[in-house]
């Protein structure tokens, strides 16, 4: 059902032009934290308002949409978000990477490579990188004027002083271009190396720091690290155990009380497009037939 | 008006003075900093006015006065933290003679974290409390571009060192530390990128006095080593008289005697710096 008594995709359309002059001006300045009056939003902060907002401002009838939650498109935050999208807009939806001209995602960049029609809409709990070490405002937003990043790096020693390692696993602190220091949203470390040089749009929207700023196609984009410390890309040591996968992010999942552990691709499409194409992990089902 | 001139004539002689003797003792006759009538107001009343001074490389210069006589809104002045109504300070940059009042923000930045150092009376105000010890230190080796972790180490170990701070402190946050050695945690954080300047805002206040009299120690010997030059803002006429060379008293934020450290307080000119003098206990 398509609610007639909503604006197309739930914002006026003075609102989407403020938004989307917004996202130009990001794009102009990649990796620049464009403030924006955000919306209030039929739904609770923390729960994608920002991203919500940016993909409303860019949803056309034709798009295909598809919404990620920690890499599942079956968890809640990803089905609200659709059927929310699906509801006041009416646009078609997949589960499909590749299907899909609009992701708008959380925590995770897709395992599929992107292309050049589509854009991938994050959603971003705290846009400052340097709010943890430095909390006042003001102060931050000079350090980004004048490039004052030396505090960035002070995170990453205490990091290795007091773990031996870069033990900041996700919402890596990177550089665009040379320049803005930004933060790419909590997705894992392991996704890092996918912002950069990426064929598709990416668009970050804070909804309660009211804030949006993107990274335009083939942007570059270095994760900060030491010389004699570099940036790893980690993931679990393991195989996906429902597909196999040796090359995508694995969620751990507890089994059963005796501490049995699973890993699993955290890419729901992903992970299912392989076991369809016939590939087995050590605990897919066919195997079970198998022993039995 | 002919107060202020009669003040502007003291400084000239100064000038003049301190002109012939200066390249003989200190070998180098291009002033490291030079201050021409710096004046900051606070609406109508006088933060510090018509301020002049040279400060030659390897020098150290005192600052002292009462609360209120515009001893911290000249420093603030001086290191940039303040812009000031009036007045120009030049400093000696390695590219030549710039004007840091008229310089832009980014510049001034730069300045304030290679050639120039601040220390503060807090140490608090100084220091990153969240952060370790080594973290403090390695700051402005990061800020102005260091990228490897283990030399970043080595220095902040090494500063540790230099400040009579165990080594094995380097990893401990700086609110474990006592008051003594939060602020020579702090000198290490400012001296480590090796500045040609220090701005000193009672860097003995709130220590107990054998504490002091380390710092002071540790002081000296760092300002001689290092060849610093420093400007000293204090209200306690011995850390002058053992650190500083050249002395300005200053009283509602006008100079009112300037002149070598020995030669102020032995013989003091002004009716306000021989009461200064007179008032220090003698123990």
């Amino acid at each position: 059902m398509t609610a007639q008594e909503y604006n197309f995709a739930y914002l006026d359309e003075q609102t989407k032009r403020m938004i989307r002059r917004a996202i130009l001006k990001g794009l102009a300045m990649p990796g620049y934290q464009v403030p924006f009056a955000s919306r209030e939003m039929p739904m609770p902060y923390g729960w994608g308002t920002g991203g919500v907002q940016v993909t409303a401002a860019c949803l056309v009838p034709e798009d295909r949409l598809k919404v990620i939650d920690q890499g599942a498109d079956d968890t809640t935050n990803a089905v609200s978000i659709r059927s929310f999208f699906q509801r006041t807009a009416g646009v078609a939806v997949t589960e499909a990477t590749a299907d899909a001209t609009l992701i708008q995602t959380r925590h995770r960049i897709p395992e599929a490579a992107l292309t050049e029609d589509q854009i991938l809409v994050y959603q971003v709990p705290i846009p400052e990188p340097l709010r943890f070490i430095e909390p006042r405002e003001v102060e931050t937003r000079k350090m980004h004027a004048l490039e004052d990043y030396g505090l960035m790096h002070v995170k990453l020693y205490e990091d290795i002083a007091r773990h031996g390692q870069i033990a900041t696993s996700y919402a890596y602190p990177v550089q665009v271009e040379g320049r803005y220091v930004m933060d790419p949203s909590p997705i894992p470390k392991f996704d890092n190396p996918k912002l950069s040089d990426s064929p598709a749009i990416q668009l970050f929207g804070a909804g309660r720091e009211q804030r949006i700023y993107a990274l335009p196609p083939y942007t570059k984009v270095v994760s900060l690290d030491f010389d004699d410390h570099p940036f790893v890309a980690s993931k679990a040591e393991h195989d996906c155990d429902l597909c196999g996968s040796d090359a995508s992010y694995l969620d751990e999942v507890i089994v059963d009380d005796s501490g049995g552990r699973m890993f699993v691709c955290s890419d729901t499409d992903y992970c299912g497009g392989r076991v369809a194409l016939g590939h087995r992990g050590r605990l897919s089902p066919a195997r079970a037939e198998d022993a039995a | 008006m002919s107060g202020r001139k009669i003040f502007a004539e003291n400084f000239s002689d100064e000038a003049q003075t301190k002109e012939e003797f200066s390249p003989k003792i200190l070998g180098s006759a291009e002033p490291l900093l030079r201050v021409q009538l710096l004046t900051k107001l606070y609406g109508t009343r006088i933060g510090c006015a018509d301020v002049s001074f040279d400060l030659y490389p390897g020098e150290v210069m005192g600052i002292v006065g009462e609360s209120g006589s515009g001893k911290s809104t000249l420093l603030s002045c001086l290191a940039g933290h303040m812009a000031p109504d009036a007045g120009s300070v030049v400093f000696q940059t390695k590219a030549g003679p710039r004007d840091t009042v008229t310089m832009s923000e980014p510049e001034r930045r730069m300045l304030g974290r290679t050639d120039w150092a601040f220390v503060h009376q807090n140490p608090r105000d100084g220091l990153r409390m969240g952060v370790t010890a080594g973290g403090n230190v390695g700051e402005r080796l990061m800020a102005v571009g260091a990228r490897h972790y283990g030399g970043i180490r080595a220095k902040a170990t090494d500063w540790l060192g230099r400040v009579e701070i165990a080594a094995d402190r380097i990893d401990d946050r700086p609110s474990a530390f006592s008051g003594g050695m939060q602020q020579r945690l702090q000198i290490a954080r400012n001296l480590v990128t090796g500045p040609r300047l220090v701005f000193m805002d009672e860097p003995t206040g709130g220590l107990d006095v054998s504490v002091q009299a380390r710092l002071l120690d540790l002081l000296r010997g760092l300002v001689r080593q290092m060849g610093l030059s420093a400007i000293i803002v204090t209200h306690d006429l011995a850390v002058v008289r053992l650190l500083a060379d050249r002395l300005m008293v200053m009283k509602s934020g006008r100079v009112v005697e300037q002149g070598l450290t020995d030669q102020v307080l032995d013989d003091p000119q002004h009716a306000y710096t021989q009461l200064l003098v007179s008032s220090v206990l003698q123990v």
